[in-house]
């Protein structure tokens, strides 16, 4: 008896605590610097889009719900044709980001994304990609890879040495 | 004297505008004791709930199983709320506000509030669901058993003021409250009134997390709304008894009119009824009809036979 009676005090008294609630549109809660919320298709320190098209996001995804379609242009440089995100599948796990090879795909902290027409939620390339270069900033997947493009020959990307000629017999 | 109409009217718009208020009402008391906020975004204060509320009850589709016995299941949410309402009937707000001055007053809310078991029982069993059912059950035996000793309490008070009239029960307590000799009295009848509302912490019938939602599982739109509605305006029946019983009704210090002192005293009763739905966890059922019976029954007989034994004694010196 005397234990509900205190029960019933020590409820009573929390009218006098501070509410825990977030008036959410008005007052926003603080994110974690790392929160997973909307993806977004990052840039390369010249502005270039990072995505090489390699599908390694789409077939991560535990849900499918990320799909494209790479192709090359003159010089050899791989690009999405199209990137599409269903964002009413996605789960935001963060596997595509984690599963980027060019740190293309980044998870942003914007989760506020509500939409009253389903479609709206499916994002195309031009949706994703954001003038920024993410949590990466000067990294560009092109000067560090061993890839021939357009004014860049094999051996000229950054830490690499020319290649050796493996028909010469000089040392 | 007032017009008799008029007071049947006021008391019929009070009652159902408190009723619905109190859903609001609630759902703010429940969240500030648990640190929230509740309702607060339509109208002021969220009041606005209430009109939402309301208008989504009566949009709801109004579903009848067509497993159910479809009579009873139309005619039982209406009993809660009947029941309940004529009680209220003896219910004196003010001297004079009363709808019908009966010499038996306290019998006539025994009965009806016996009468309130009616609608859980046919409700559970026109539903033809055994969580219904069970939940019918429950509800009957425990405001069967409940109601032994609430009677039993409630003539503590009738044996010291000499009366079954409530508006003299109120006038006889212009020297002392009859909370103060019969204390033990108003406890159980305390007790017996959250058992007799089936409110938490003893809403075994309904028993969410065992029962669905025990005997209205099968009750959607309006006829749930019955069943709700009876049950608010359960929980204001009994503060206002508790209120004419042990506090005093309408009596105060003459700076407010009669009718405020009761509605006041009636509104702290009615925030308690809330603070023990936030505070205290559901007793089992066994737990439920041993306490009652082998702990408030005796007490109450107890009281009963001292107090008579006292009064007695007083009358006879």
């Amino acid at each position: 008896m005397f234990s509900l009676l205190r029960s019933m005090w020590l409820v009573f008294l929390h009218m006098f605590h501070k509410r825990d609630t977030y008036q959410y549109p008005e007052q926003k809660a603080p994110l974690p610097a790392r929160w997973r919320g909307r993806i977004a298709l990052t840039r390369d320190p010249d502005g270039e889009e990072r995505c090489v098209g390699c599908y390694l996001c789409a077939a991560a995804c535990p849900v499918d719900c990320i799909s494209l379609q790479a192709t090359e242009d003159e010089h050899g440089r791989r690009y999405p044709e199209f990137f599409r995100i269903n964002f009413s599948r996605c789960i935001f796990c963060g596997f595509c980001e984690e599963a980027c090879p060019t740190y293309a795909i980044q998870l942003l902290p914007d989760f506020e994304m509500a939409e009253y027409n389903r479609q709206n939620l499916v994002y195309e390339k031009h949706d994703l990609l954001i003038p920024s270069q993410g949590k990466y900033p000067g990294y560009n997947y092109y000067k560090v890879a061993g890839l021939a493009i357009k004014n860049k020959d094999k051996g000229e990307a950054e830490q690499e040495e020319p290649p050796v000629d493996i028909k010469s017999l000089l040392p | 004297m007032i017009n008799a109409w008029w007071i049947i009217g006021g008391v019929l718009f009070v009652l159902l505008n408190t009723a619905a208020g109190l859903i609001w009402l609630e759902r703010r008391m429940l969240a500030l004791w648990q640190d929230r906020y509740g309702p607060n975004r339509a109208g002021p204060f969220g009041l606005f709930i209430v009109l939402a509320d309301t208008l989504k009850l009566f949009f709801k589709e109004d579903w009848i199983p067509p497993f159910a016995d479809k009579v009873v299941f139309v005619f039982a949410p209406a009993v809660v709320v009947a029941s309940v309402l004529m009680s209220f009937v003896i219910v004196p707000f003010a001297p004079g506000i009363v709808v019908a001055d009966l010499n038996i007053g306290i019998l006539f809310f025994l009965a009806m509030s016996s009468l309130g078991v009616y609608s859980i029982v046919l409700g559970g069993w026109a539903s033809n669901n055994k969580y219904a059912l069970l939940g019918a059950m429950r509800g009957a035996s425990q405001m069967i058993s409940y109601e032994v000793f609430m009677g039993l309490a409630l003539m503590g008070v009738v044996v010291l003021s000499g009366s079954f009239n409530l508006q003299q029960i109120v006038e006889s307590q212009r020297t002392v409250w009859f909370v103060i000799p019969q204390l033990l009295g108003f406890l159980i009848f305390m007790v017996a009134g959250v058992a007799e509302t089936h409110r938490l912490p003893f809403d075994i019938p309904e028993a969410e997390s065992e029962l669905v939602a025990g005997f209205h599982s099968e009750y959607s739109g309006m006829k749930f709304g019955m069943f709700f509605i009876g049950e608010y305006l359960g929980v204001t029946l009994i503060s206002a008894m508790v209120v004419t019983l042990y506090f005093g009704g309408w009596l105060g210090p003459s700076f407010l009119p009669p009718v405020v002192w009761f509605a006041i005293k009636t509104f702290a009763f009615i925030s308690l009824f809330i603070l023990l739905r936030a505070s205290m966890p559901r007793p089992r059922y066994d737990q439920l009809m041993e306490y009652g019976w082998k702990v408030l029954f005796p007490l109450s007989l107890l009281n009963l036979l001292v107090t008579a034994a006292i009064k007695l004694w007083l009358v006879t010196k």
